[in-house]
């Protein structure tokens, strides 16, 4: 009796396998299949992370990772329809299959290039720095003993610890670590330097500044379904990500909504088009 | 300490992927080791000054001056009707900019740093039921016994150290008992403050190391095993105060 339940559990999952198996197949093309055939293309962008995706004033989904969706939609013909996603929901919005794309200011990583596609080239790349008083500091190694405000959880807390001998006073979020800096509780602010750049953006923090070198820098991912990464979707956003580069395009947009202008960017621009000038 | 440890929680680690990393990496161990003295220090102080504040709020609110009494209960309604954490973070953001700080080119240094903001907060707030249950307790002596010692020529303050404090005390211990394990357990919200307490530093350690499952079991075994030595003692002294016959 055993036997015959555990031969016929083996069989249906050999049998699931298979169908499995020839879903993928079919899977690699069938989301760029519909987008095209529904006319739309629906992107994951960020609404709270001012300037790559926010909202202006008037409700309107805007800034520069929404520009970069609509080079996409205009390249394959179609009209854009914006989602807004968090940090914590949007891989599983693409899984899902209620986005096409996603470009959602998300740091490139290997876990997570298990669960979306993630093609080459990258578009963009932040780092740590440190948000702090016009003049307060120089260069890192001056945060030592010193103590800085950090988000807990936040992986740069132990980094900047570790290497400059930094005093962390980490805090639930980042309204109260930014009000802590302003009372002068601590030094400076480490964080995302694209996150601190949009705050500089923002015109609240008007004698700071952001002083260092930006360290650790990880390149940023846009993410198309995992099973289309080698299909037309991964290729053809593959394509789109060199022509922006080559074509500087993204140094246009990041001058364009005021983002200080990037190493990452200038250098692929200077690769990419001496690439095409051999 | 950790060299002793180091080779069984490594093998664990590799064997079974539990990953109790403070046990096998120096940096994570100082830091566990550091929670546990702020931790301690902490509760410790908190305990203290909490008991200060009940009985002198105790013997306030029997002041025969009604200002002194209107203040007290005062006191008592705005630390028993709002949440610690919210009284945390309302001392340490507002009133911490309202003392006296020095200067240190681009930071300033508090007179009060956070620690001592989270055991003001935590021992006024535990402070207040201290208030009340002595109350419960002072209130519990016979009218009598205080006529008596008014009669032996005792002054108020006197009575109440002498004769009220020491019987109330035996009859308020099994729920001074239950406050102070709530203040124990009360002060892991300090890490809303960057008190580097246990909790402050678990969560950072979980953070950088992904094994919340793992700090999650030393945590709780760390408040278990406190506030078991708290409520041994507080049983032990129970005990020893026992009057024959009296409560």
């Amino acid at each position: 009796m055993l036997k015959r339940t555990l031969l016929g559990a083996l069989a249906t999952t050999v049998a699931l396998g298979f169908t499995f198996a020839a879903a993928q197949a079919d899977a690699a093309n069938e989301r760029f299949k519909q987008v095209l055939e529904r006319g739309k293309l629906v992107v994951g962008v960020k609404a709270d992370y001012k300037p790559w995706g926010f909202r202006d004033p008037s409700g309107k989904l805007v800034g520069m990772e929404i520009d970069m969706a609509q080079d996409v939609a205009d390249a394959l013909g179609v009209e854009l329809e914006l989602v807004p996603v968090q940090s914590s929901n949007r891989m599983q919005f693409l899984e899902q299959g209620k986005i096409d794309l996603m470009i959602a200011t998300m740091s490139d990583k290997a876990n997570r290039r298990k669960i979306v596609g993630v093609p080459q080239p990258n578009y963009y790349t932040s780092g740590t720095n440190l948000l702090a008083k016009a003049g307060a500091v120089k260069a890192w190694a001056e945060l030592k003993g010193k103590p800085v405000c950090g988000k807990q959880g936040a992986f740069y807390n132990k980094v900047v610890a570790k290497r400059y001998g930094a005093k962390i006073v980490a805090f639930v979020g980042n309204a109260e670590a930014k009000q802590a800096l302003r009372d002068g509780k601590c030094i400076g602010w480490v964080y995302d330097d694209s996150s601190i750049m949009a705050d500089l953006a923002s015109g609240d923090w008007a004698d700071y500044e952001m002083p260092l070198n930006t360290e650790d820098d990880t390149p940023w991912a846009l993410a198309v379904p995992v099973a289309e990464l080698g299909g037309v979707w991964g290729n053809f956003m593959s394509g789109m990500t060199y022509n922006w580069h080559a074509s500087g395009r993204l140094i246009e947009l990041e001058k364009k909504w005021g983002i200080q202008p990037t190493q990452y960017l200038a250098d692929m621009h200077e690769r990419m088009k001496a690439y095409e000038a051999q | 300490m950790l060299d002793l440890l180091t080779p069984f929680f490594r093998r664990l680690y590799d064997e079974t992927g539990w990953n109790f990393v403070i046990f096998y990496e120096q940096y994570e161990w100082d830091r566990f080791v550091a929670a546990i003295w702020v931790s301690l220090e902490l509760i410790v102080a908190s305990l203290f000054f909490s008991l200060v504040v009940g009985i002198v709020g105790a013997w306030l609110q029997g002041s025969p001056i009604r200002a002194v009494r209107l203040f007290m209960s005062g006191y008592i309604q705005f630390f028993r009707n709002t949440p610690p954490y919210v009284q945390l973070l309302f001392f340490f953001f507002v009133l911490g900019n309202f003392t006296p700080k020095v200067d240190m080119g681009g930071y300033y240094e508090p007179m009060i740093t956070s620690f001592g903001w989270a055991v003001i907060s935590l021992s006024f707030f535990a402070g207040a039921f201290n208030v009340e249950i002595f109350r419960a307790g002072i209130e519990a002596v016979p009218e009598s016994t205080r006529e008596a010692a008014e009669s032996l020529g005792y002054s108020r303050l006197m009575a109440y150290v002498y004769v009220i404090l020491p019987l109330a005390f035996r009859v308020c211990l099994p729920s001074l008992n239950n406050n102070l394990v709530n203040l124990l357990k009360t002060t892991t919200q300090a890490y809303a403050i960057a008190v580097p307490e246990m909790l402050y530093t678990l969560n950072q350690v979980w953070s950088d190391n992904v094994n919340v499952p793992e700090m999650m079991i030393i945590l709780f075994v760390y408040y278990v095993g406190l506030v078991a030595v708290l409520v041994w003692g507080m049983h032990r002294w129970e005990r020893k105060m026992k009057i024959p016959g009296y409560g």
